[in-house]
């Protein structure tokens, strides 16, 4: 079996998830399996049309230190969001959805993106994950 | 009659990440590797310095045979067979 990564995509700043999904893609072009667990201020990133919303973890300045970063981001020619999740996919990246911040954050399964989910779980499936995993990270 | 099975098709498959910064690079480098058939060749031409040591690393982890690495100002090629 090939070594694991697990990480736990529990922020949804735009930095925090931009360190996660290049971890994750990284992890995969190295031979590993990737599994991510969204959870909270993550899994709303997952809603529709939320991924590249988010703002910065420091200095967000109202969105102008967001706004900042991503024009930086673009002249460093640094791809989105997006493409970063898109190429998480295509590497066969797993993404589990935390079912109880559903409930908590009133999120409904159609808010998701749901083409983009492989399992809806709790903690029993992220330790199912992580117990054999050689990375584990908490983002 | 054909003596079709006796060739043995060799495909080389060329991956152009000039100007691109990490993680893209090693992305597709994975991703051309994925796509490939065993004793296919990918030739990968890049910039981004960090990612010159990055792909024979990954190529490392994925037991596969790094050809040749070499760099001409500030261009560099690497190719690997699957």
């Amino acid at each position: 079996m090939n070594d694991k990564a697990t990480i736990i995509v529990h922020s949804g700043d735009l930095d925090k998830i931009y360190s996660a999904l290049i971890v994750a893609n990284g992890a995969l072009s190295m031979g590993m399996e990737v599994s991510l667990y969204f959870t909270f201020w993550g899994l709303s990133r997952l809603k529709k049309g939320e991924l590249e919303k988010g703002p910065l973890s420091r200095m967000n300045l109202m969105g102008i230190g967001s706004r900042m970063v991503k024009s930086r981001m673009k002249k460093a020619n640094v791809v989105s969001l997006e493409r970063l999740l898109s190429d998480f996919k295509e590497l066969g990246g797993k993404i589990i959805a935390c079912e109880m911040t559903m409930e908590i954050m009133g999120i409904k399964a159609d808010d998701l993106r749901s083409d983009l989910i492989d399992e809806y779980g709790a903690v029993g499936t992220y330790i199912q994950e992580a117990k054999e995993s050689k990375i584990n990270l908490f983002i | 009659m054909s003596n079709k099975a006796l060739y043995v098709k060799m495909t080389e498959i060329r991956v152009d990440v000039t100007g691109e910064t990490c993680p893209v690079p090693l992305v597709e480098t994975r991703k051309a590797l994925r796509k490939a058939s065993p004793g296919d060749i990918v030739e990968v031409t890049g910039t981004h310095p960090a990612s010159k040591k990055e792909i024979p690393m990954a190529v490392k982890a994925l037991n596969l045979e790094l050809m040749e690495v070499n760099e001409e100002q500030g261009v560099w090629k690497i190719r690997i067979r699957k």
